[in-house]
């Protein structure tokens, strides 16, 4: 059961093969039995969690479920949940309850779904590893010396080994994406402006987006329905039709459903700085790809080499800013002693923020400075421009892109923490879609020395519906989505 | 040396919206502490800016009153720094592409006018405000005035004298007034100037170093502060001293001009266009939208004053002070035009005379009440029907004067019926002027014998002053009138009285 699709959970529960209090029961005792080594979870409430479990049965006994309702799932703990600790992964908001819901909490909360926890994060989504949490890393299921990527790394975690039926995410740079290629499973980062940003934890504004995490494209085009749509408290929430993000897969059957498609590969995501293993499965996958009746075109992105630049100029910039409003006077973590304001500023600050986000704090503070506007942010602009121009001019010639997720498998804890640019350039793959605001996908492909390993879609603006269709036909055929760990832990944690 | 004075204004105008700039909460003035401060004035984690639709139209309609330039496209920035009274660690405002471009507004120095060049004005939001010392040993942060929409309205450094900074505040104060966007209260903070003072030699082309007064809410102090803050710089510069770019505030209490801490305004900024709000586009045709649902402005007030009802320029000027006034000057004067119905007086003659009361007895009694003109409560029909026998005859100014409290009783009860909810009791209703001038006997006596005989009495009363005049003193004349007027205990028709009295002296 733990390891159904949302469909079949959806199915079981309508037929009432099982309750939603049985369902989410059975994943709570996975959790009590896993997270205390796995450490995916930051927030737990079972009481809260079962209430919302009972509501959903009385609401499929009285015929009004939709497809999510019943369905526990795990929401990153950068969602404010109303009544919930909401402390995005730092000691800053280690007290905040959040009084309100964020959109997507509200969205799968009318949906019916049940909210199984807040997972853990890297602070203020400030990583890829999740070791910047204050709550302590995250363990890649798959094997817990290595991490599970970030910065969505408690959901990423809480999927892979089945802690939930599927997670939310937020992907700044790649922090949906990469820990779905590091973990083995499906993740999506919708067009900018798809899923409303409200009562998100900003980041990064210009390139935060939510998305679904789950075993399976089925599973995130299901999410998405609910997570989708217009929200007028986001002024970058885009007015558009509702669409149903299900439609297309069940035409992805037969023998060659995707022809005429035509993939384009970047040949600078094929070069230096590609780990060997994971070139090999995602070659491979490109292979299935072209069984599936795809064409492969070489095409190039000649500005992503510059994505970490500028990205790692434009969202310091904006978090700088977004993060000043925790400064110890309304909420949030306050120093005990202090002398004046200014002592109370820097002191609740200096203690309430981990060293990622202060380093984030003073490249953003620097770059937006009198004097230095000009080199760095204004430049880095104009750079964002080139790259997402490089994107509409390589959908002339292909209709998706594709390409690697992140260099490497799973590094191993402590590896890279002490070395922020090597840490950076994980998300070498994924980041220049975030400037773009165009979407893009994780999909599992295989394996390399025992690690999973992904395969990125990159589609165009809104053709979120389409890349679920594309990356369907291939778990269609392939089974890498479906596997899961063996967890080889103690039963229970000391 | 004689020194020239070169002023720049910065004015805050609060919007008159019911909601935040950025979210839904009320803007009412004195509330409870942090009743109005919702999730988004709070600045709690993960909310998210909205824009507030009537604050852009408020913007569009100045821009549309000073003939401004309206770019396609503006963008909001944020403007970072900490205070405990700014919840984001920034404030949302406009930097590089305002709302509303260059513009101008005329001002009037005596009898001379003058254009003042417009740079900029721009959308942005308050800030909440700090409380000292209602809890012992600390600090309050009251965050209902967090978020409340401002335009900040920036000029050229284009006045020279603090007269013409305070007659551009003040006609600024009252356009903003007449097209509806701003309450104008500048006790509450509506109307708050900043005000940037250099010296220069006279005849220099170069501009001295500025000094910023800032958060002048009264003319008077507007008035105080520049002419110190002036004095202070040429006595510096006399002296020998340097001017230092500061920014300074006005004390009340001792009349003078005193530099913050270097160190409080020593930011940087690190403006950058805010990612939580999209450039705002603004299209020719939600242009023409909201010029449609714009008032006359006061330029093509006053000139309609002029040319329609005969008015002078300065009377028409007076009048525009406030669009409720010009509407009701034009309501009465109308009113009074048609009750005439006659060809004996123009719509000039009856202009004259509603203006005569409006600016005189009237604007006392509004004055000595602080109350707008929509709340008097004295309809322009009653009003105008004791105008009319003024205009007519029947009695004297003299004589509507002692009708003129009775009228003012009315409109103070019909206020104080209203504020209660109650019905008007019937002795308090507008009465009938005619049957009031009947009963009080206040008619004015036309009759030109019963004239003849009072003046005779006075001529034989008052031979010293008949000498006089005959004499050539002019102004005899006027105290023999009075003398006439007084002795027909006011009721005597004052033009007759004139003629007849210059007819008999001539003989």
């Amino acid at each position: 059961m733990i390891n159904s699709s949302l469909k079949q959970l959806s199915q079981m529960l309508a037929k009432k093969e099982i309750s939603s209090v049985e369902l989410t029961q059975t994943f709570l005792s996975r959790i009590n039995q896993f997270n205390p080594s796995i450490n995916a979870f930051i927030t737990l409430d079972e009481a809260k969690t079962l209430t919302q479990a009972k509501a959903a049965d009385v609401r499929i006994a009285a015929g009004k479920a939709e497809a999510l309702t019943g369905i526990p799932f795990a929401q990153k703990d950068i969602f404010c949940a109303k009544g919930w600790q909401t402390t995005c992964g730092s000691k800053m908001l280690a007290n905040f309850i959040a009084p309100y819901d964020a959109h997507v909490i509200s969205q799968f909360d009318a949906a019916g779904a049940v909210n199984l926890g807040k997972t853990n994060m890297d602070e203020f989504a400030m990583g890829s590893s999740n070791e910047t949490s204050y709550f302590g890393g995250v363990k890649n299921p798959w094997d817990f010396e290595r991490v599970p990527g970030g910065s969505s790394g408690g959901s990423a975690a809480a999927v892979a080994a089945r802690l939930c039926a599927a997670a939310t995410g937020t992907d700044t740079g790649g922090s949906i994406r990469q820990p779905a290629s590091l973990c083995g499973f499906t993740g999506l980062k919708p067009t900018y402006g798809l899923v409303s940003r409200y009562g998100m934890i900003a980041f990064a504004s210009s390139l935060d987006q939510a998305g679904p995490m789950a075993k399976s494209a089925e599973d995130c085009s299901m999410m998405l329905n609910v997570m989708a749509g217009f929200d007028e408290r986001d002024s970058t929430s885009l007015n558009r039709p509702k669409e149903d993000y299900t439609r297309g897969l069940v035409s992805m059957q037969g023998d060659k459903p995707l022809k005429g498609l035509r993939i384009g590969l970047p040949k600078e995501y094929f070069a230096e700085g590609l780990d060997a293993g994971v070139a090999k499965v995602v070659q491979d996958a490109i292979a299935e790809y072209k069984k599936l009746g795809a064409e492969i075109i070489d095409i190039s992105l000649p500005n992503s080499k510059l994505s970490i630049p500028v990205y790692y100029v434009l969202a310091p910039a904006e978090a700088s800013s977004n993060l000043s409003r925790y400064d110890g006077v309304r909420y949030g973590h306050r120093a005990e002693k202090y002398t004046d304001l200014m002592d109370m500023y820097c002191k609740s600050r200096a203690e309430g923020f981990g060293a990622e986000v202060k380093r984030r704090i003073l490249i953003g503070t620097y770059v937006l400075s009198a004097g230095y506007y000009d080199a760095y942010y204004l430049k880095a602009q104009q750079i964002r421009r080139l790259i997402a121009d490089d994107f509409v001019q390589a959908f002339k010639k292909c209709d998706i892109i594709m390409g690697p997720t992140a260099p490497s498998t799973a590094f191993k804890a402590g590896e890279k923490a002490d070395d922020p640019v090597a840490m950076y350039l994980q998300d070498v793959y994924t980041i220049a879609t975030n400037l773009a605001g165009l979407p893009g996908m994780s999909i599992p492909a295989g394996f390399s020395n025992g690690l999973p390993v992904g395969l990125q879609l990159m589609g165009n603006y809104f053709d979120e519906a389409r890349m679920l269709d594309i990356a369907h036909a291939y778990q269609q055929v392939t089974d890498w989505h479906v596997r899961m760990p063996e967890l080889k832990i103690p039963e229970v944690a000391a | 040396m004689e020194w020239e004075v070169v002023i720049g204004l910065e004015t805050h105008t609060q919007l008159k919206t019911n909601t935040k700039i950025f979210s839904g909460a009320s803007i009412k003035y004195g509330a409870e502490p942090n009743t109005q401060a919702d999730e988004v004035s709070i600045a709690l984690p993960g909310v998210l800016p909205v824009l507030n639709k009537k604050a852009v139209e408020c913007a569009i309609k100045f821009g549309l009153a000073i003939n401004a330039e309206i770019p396609p496209r503006s963008v909001f920035a944020r403007k970072n720094y900490f205070y405990p009274d700014l919840p984001k660690g920034y404030q949302i405002s406009q930097y590089e592409l305002p709302i509303v471009g260059k513009g101008k507004l005329t001002i009037q120095i005596g009898e001379q006018e003058k254009t003042i060049n417009i740079t900029r004005a721009h959308l942005e939001e308050d800030a909440g405000k700090s409380v000292h010392g209602a809890i012992e040993g600390m600090s309050g942060i009251d965050l209902n005035r967090a978020g409340t929409p401002l335009l900040e309205i920036v000029t050229e450094p284009d006045m020279r004298s603090a007269a013409e900074a305070v007659a551009y505040a003040k006609k600024l104060h009252e356009l903003v007034q007449w097209i509806d966007i701003c309450d104008g209260n500048m006790q509450e903070g509506s109307f708050r100037c900043d005000v940037n003072v250099s010296v220069r030699p006279k005849g220099s082309e170069k501009l001295g170093t500025r000094r910023e007064i800032k958060n002048l809410n009264s003319f008077k102090f507007m008035t105080q502060a520049i002419e110190y803050e002036t004095r202070w710089q040429i006595e510096t510069l006399e002296d020998g001293g340097k001017i230092e770019q500061a920014t300074v505030l006005f004390n009340p209490d001792t009349g003078e001009t005193k530099a913050m801490r270097s160190k409080e305004e020593a930011n940087d900024y690190r403006y950058f266009p805010d990612p939580d709000l999209l450039p705002l586009e603004i299209t020719e045709s939600y242009i023409a939208n909201v010029k449609t649902g714009m008032p006359q402005l006061p330029e093509a007030m006053k000139t309609e004053l002029e040319q329609r009802y005969g008015l002078s320029s300065y009377d028409s000027s007076t009048l525009t002070n406030s669009i409720a006034k010009a509407i009701y000057f034009k309501e009465v004067a109308d009113e009074l035009y048609e009750l005439c119905n006659s060809s004996d007086y123009s719509a000039k003659d009856c202009a004259k005379i509603a203006n005569s009361w409006i600016s005189g007895e009237f604007s006392t009694a509004l004055n000595s009440r602080d109350i707008p003109i929509l709340k008097f409560g004295l309809s322009a029909k009653w009003l105008a029907s004791l105008l009319i026998r003024i205009l007519d005859g029947t009695i004297s100014r003299s004589g509507a004067k002692a009708i003129w409290p009775g009228m003012l009783a009315v409109a103070d009860a019909k206020r104080e019926a209203h504020l209660k909810g109650q019905d008007i009791p019937e002795e308090k209703q507008e009465f009938s002027v005619d049957k009031l001038i009947e009963k009080a006997g206040l008619k004015q006596v036309s009759d030109s014998g019963a004239i003849e005989v009072i003046i005779d009495e006075v001529l034989a009363a008052n031979a010293a002053m008949v000498a006089e005049y005959k004499s050539g003193k002019e102004k005899a004349f006027n105290g023999l009138v009075g003398q006439c007027m007084k002795a027909s205990k006011g009721k005597a028709n004052p033009a007759q009285v004139n003629e007849i009295l210059k007819k008999k002296l001539a003989n």
